[in-house]
């Protein structure tokens, strides 16, 4: 069942700002719903200076919650200090467009001081641009759009607010892949994450949405049969023995330490409903929330990426189904792509890698030139924010939106191709100037 | 319940759901405006406490002994005028769960009403952190005058430092787990304004965190006034360093021996401390202090968190009452190494800890002694306790050093339920 999420109703409400009351037809004051459980108390017209308008169930437990109360502040009183910000949020909110926004919130109640919350506590860095911002749930990216549209574009190299992202899932148009050296390929991964819609996402969701989140997630992976059979192990139960196979295997994953994560809300209630599921064969991985509902992991060693992207197009539509099956289907909009925590995850979500061997090509003076023309970035081999270990690097793809899924792992297919072919020439002592690729 | 779920989500049945779960045609239209508190109610229904309980079967502080499933189903829905929320208070320990020896308390209050509002679960915790003082129905004694402390100068022979500290919330703005950022810098415009009325030896300087430069900081670091972000986990899952270093900033007297921090852990910590023993003076300032800036936000028509049950309210309920942690940097060589010296303290009330405050260790035979309690007795009481305990310690390391036994004292009266 799909739900019309964005654009076709009213998914925000604009608060007067000053007054704070929420009312203007001024009813009388304590109306008490449905037998108690839920009270929605109304200020009788009066006192404008301090309403005294309580609404219960608006508010999800997390952090500024109580916009309401904030609006008796003036909007610049309320403004962030962000002179010293480096982040694509501290770029784009200006005082104005947080005088427009600061009275809204989505429906599950997730306010403009929720998504920049970990923006605001992290300044960044000088060298490497950080978003700063996060979503709540699906009605995030429509309710603070005049935010989130500028940080896209500025993220995902000028997206428009009026583009249409593609999704394609069909391995098969993915052309050669099977053929990397696995003499220097070392091994191939493609991740993607998935957003069950209907839930709040990791920075806002309650104690009894993850969960559910977690059995729906639980209940669809054990329908998986064949290469995708597995087993689920969840963080707070598992025992020192399957802890210590995973850590092994490079599959666990850990309470979140960056302050990104933690500022955003998305480490509450650790380890509550958040675990790890692998398939038996241990090349098929699914994390559930951790910092989107699901991540989905499908890995191999050596260098046959269209193995590892058949597996993980056909596992992610296998599970995309078994979701459907249960009345659930994943966020997406045409625009968007799939939405997913962070706006630098949006479209694809998807990040297709390899842990390849370049000693000579990474000491070349045009290796950044050449991956920038290739749409790649590199990484060492801990992941984000690690350095190369031995000349091995872990190259992938760039770009998240506005390229498909197929074109994206495509990229990396022949640009890996490439680095290595360049690497062979170096390690003759060949020039690689005949090898310079276009900018893609 | 999965698809029903959605279905709410979906404006065109709001109606029929809204119908189903009760409500009457005017209460229909009233919530069919207000998309945003109809979305949240239908999650609300469909989410029951018992779907949120948190599970604290591996935890070890007061909230989750306190914490019922019958308590959070009663409080869940409850929020505070300033839209404060049960999980709001207990989120920080949900997520440390404890440790087996240490029992932390687990949960913290938004604004002065969280106590009233959540008092199923705070009566409670106050009554297992603060030896059975019951709020609903104890009167927690104040006593700011310095003059009746006896006995409050130490032989500098033993005592290197005499320190008080306490806190005080300003009324009327939210504490630092809840408050936003114009409430948080409200709360510095009220306290700084204040302090700059203050005159003579109490005289001093405020240094905004965000502002200060670079020579300021090293003075303020190599002064140990300094304080820093918070690291520690008990206290960032409680949201209190959201905005750092927004509005927050450290004043101090010229002197060097009266010192207000500013939006860290509470509105205000207010610390009075000087080198040697004399904890007679330092005291006798903190009063001073305390009560003239007191004065200086009436006069602007602002006053201290304050009821007759709970003393001075503060973020943490470990601090209610008094607020107060009076100490001393004192060595204890010998007495320190006799296998009495735990109960000795026990019974004194008092407790150790080592010179670089909570959770660290003792360098040498150098301690950091003070008051075990903060409600139920006033702050002369509490102070004078805390002196009479470590003049007894002294007394007891004059006794080993000259070969002589000592003995454990008398436990002194607690609470009892």
């Amino acid at each position: 069942m799909e739900i019309a999420a964005n654009g076709s109703r009213a998914a925000s409400i604009n608060l007067p700002s000053g007054s704070g009351q929420r009312r203007a037809a001024g009813r009388c004051g304590g109306w008490k719903l449905l037998g108690g459980t839920i009270g929605i108390f109304v200020s009788t017209p009066g006192s404008s200076s301090s309403p005294q308008v309580r609404q219960q169930g608006a508010n999800m437990p997390f952090g500024n919650t109580h916009n309401q109360v904030k609006l008796k502040f003036t909007s610049d009183q309320e403004y962030p200090d962000l002179s010293k910000h480096n982040n694509h949020m501290a770029k784009v909110l200006t005082p104005a467009m947080y005088e427009r926004l600061r009275s809204k919130q989505t429906p599950s109640g997730f306010t403009l001081d929720d998504v920049i919350q970990t923006g605001v506590d992290n300044p960044g860095h000088p060298f490497i641009m950080t978003v700063g911002c996060v979503a709540g749930d699906e009605e995030t990216y429509e309710v603070f759009k005049e935010l989130l549209d500028p940080v896209i574009q500025d993220r995902h190299g000028g997206y428009k607010p009026s583009d249409k992202h593609k999704t394609d899932l069909n391995a098969a148009n993915l052309k050669g892949g099977d053929d990397l050296d696995p003499n220097y390929v070392l091994s191939s991964r493609v991740r993607t994450g998935r957003s069950v819609r209907g839930f709040c996402l990791p920075p806002h969701c309650s104690r009894g949405e993850r969960r559910a989140v977690e059995k729906l997630s639980i209940e669809a992976l054990a329908s998986l049969s064949g290469d995708l059979k597995g087993k689920y192990y969840a963080l707070k139960n598992m025992t020192d023995a399957e802890q210590q196979q995973l850590i092994d295997d490079h599959f666990l994953f850990d309470k979140p330490v960056s302050p990104l994560l933690l500022a955003s809300g998305m480490a509450r209630d650790w380890p509550d409903a958040r675990g790890i599921w692998h398939n038996d064969n241990k090349t098929f991985l699914v994390w559930v929330n951790e910092e989107d509902h699901l991540r989905v992991i499908s890995m191999q060693k050596g260098g046959n990426m269209k193995e590892v992207f058949n597996r993980f197009c056909t596992g992610l539509t296998k599970i995309e189904t078994l979701f459907k099956d249960r009345g659930h289907a994943f966020m997406w909009n045409e625009h968007l792509g799939y939405v997913l925590t962070c706006p630098s995850n949006l479209g694809t979500g998807l990040r297709a890698g390899v842990h390849v061997k370049l000693p000579n090509m990474s000491k070349h003076a045009k290796f950044e030139e050449v991956l920038k023309r290739l749409r790649l970035q590199k990484r060492g081999t801990g992941g984000v924010d690690t350095a190369a270990v031995g000349g091995v690097f872990d190259i992938s793809n760039a770009d998240r939106l506005g390229f498909s899924e197929v074109e994206l792992v495509q990229m990396v297919v022949d640009g890996v191709r490439l680095l290595v072919d360049m690497e062979k020439k170096l390690e003759k002592g060949q020039s690689i100037d005949d090898l310079m690729p276009a900018q893609k | 319940m999965a698809s029903s779920f959605t279905r709410l989500f979906s404006g065109r049945n709001t109606a029929v759901a809204l119908a189903s779960l009760g409500v009457g045609t005017m209460a229909t239209g009233f919530l069919l405006s207000e998309n945003s508190s109809l979305a949240a109610e239908a999650k609300k229904k469909l989410y029951p406490p018992s779907s949120d309980f948190p599970d604290l079967r591996k935890h070890n502080n007061c909230m989750a002994s306190a914490l019922t499933p019958a308590i959070y189903a009663k409080l869940r829905d409850k929020v505070t005028p300033n839209n404060w929320t049960l999980d709001q208070s207990i989120q920080t320990g949900v997520d440390n769960p404890g440790h087996p020896f240490i029992k932390t308390v687990g949960c913290v209050a938004g604004d002065e009403e969280s106590y009233e509002v959540f008092a199923d679960l705070f009566d409670p915790v106050i009554k297992d952190r603060h030896n059975g003082y019951d709020p609903r129905t104890m009167i927690h004694p104040t006593d700011l005058d310095a003059s009746k402390l006896t006995h409050g100068i130490f032989d500098e022979n033993y005592v290197l430092s005499s320190r008080v500290r306490t806190g005080r919330s300003i009324r009327g703005l939210s504490l630092p787990p809840a408050c936003s950022r114009a409430e948080r810098r409200e709360v510095e415009r009220v306290v700084v304004t204040a302090l700059a009325g203050l005159k003579g030896d109490l005289a001093g300087r405020y240094y905004s965190l965000g502002d200060m430069t670079e020579k300021e900081q090293q003075q303020l670091i190599d002064d140990h006034f300094l304080f820093d972000k918070p690291v520690s986990p008990l206290l960032t899952c409680a949201f209190m360093a959201r905005d750092w270093p927004d509005a927050r900033g450290i004043w101090h007297n010229n002197e060097k021996t009266f010192l207000i921090w500013v939006n860290e852990e509470d509105h205000t910590r207010v610390i009075s401390m000087e080198k040697g023993g004399n904890m007679k003076r330092v005291f006798e300032r903190f009063c001073r202090g305390l009560k003239q800036v007191e004065h200086l936000i009436q006069e602007r028509g602002w006053e201290f968190m304050w009821n007759e049950h709970l003393g001075y309210v503060l973020t943490c309920p470990s601090n209610l009452g008094t607020g107060l942690r009076a100490g001393v940097h004192v060595r204890l060589p010998k007495l320190s190494k006799d296998p009495r010296f735990t109960k000795i303290l026990d019974n004194l009330r008092l407790q150790k800890r080592g010179t670089g405050g909570v959770d660290t260790a003792a360098v040498g035979d150098t301690f950091d002694i003070s008051n075990n309690d903060r409600l139920g007795k006033s702050e002369v009481e509490l102070v004078q306790l805390l002196v009479d305990g470590v003049n007894y310690l002294i007394e007891c390391e004059k006794r080993l050093e000259k070969g002589q036994d000592i003995k454990v004292p008398a436990p002194i009266a607690q609470f009892r339920k």
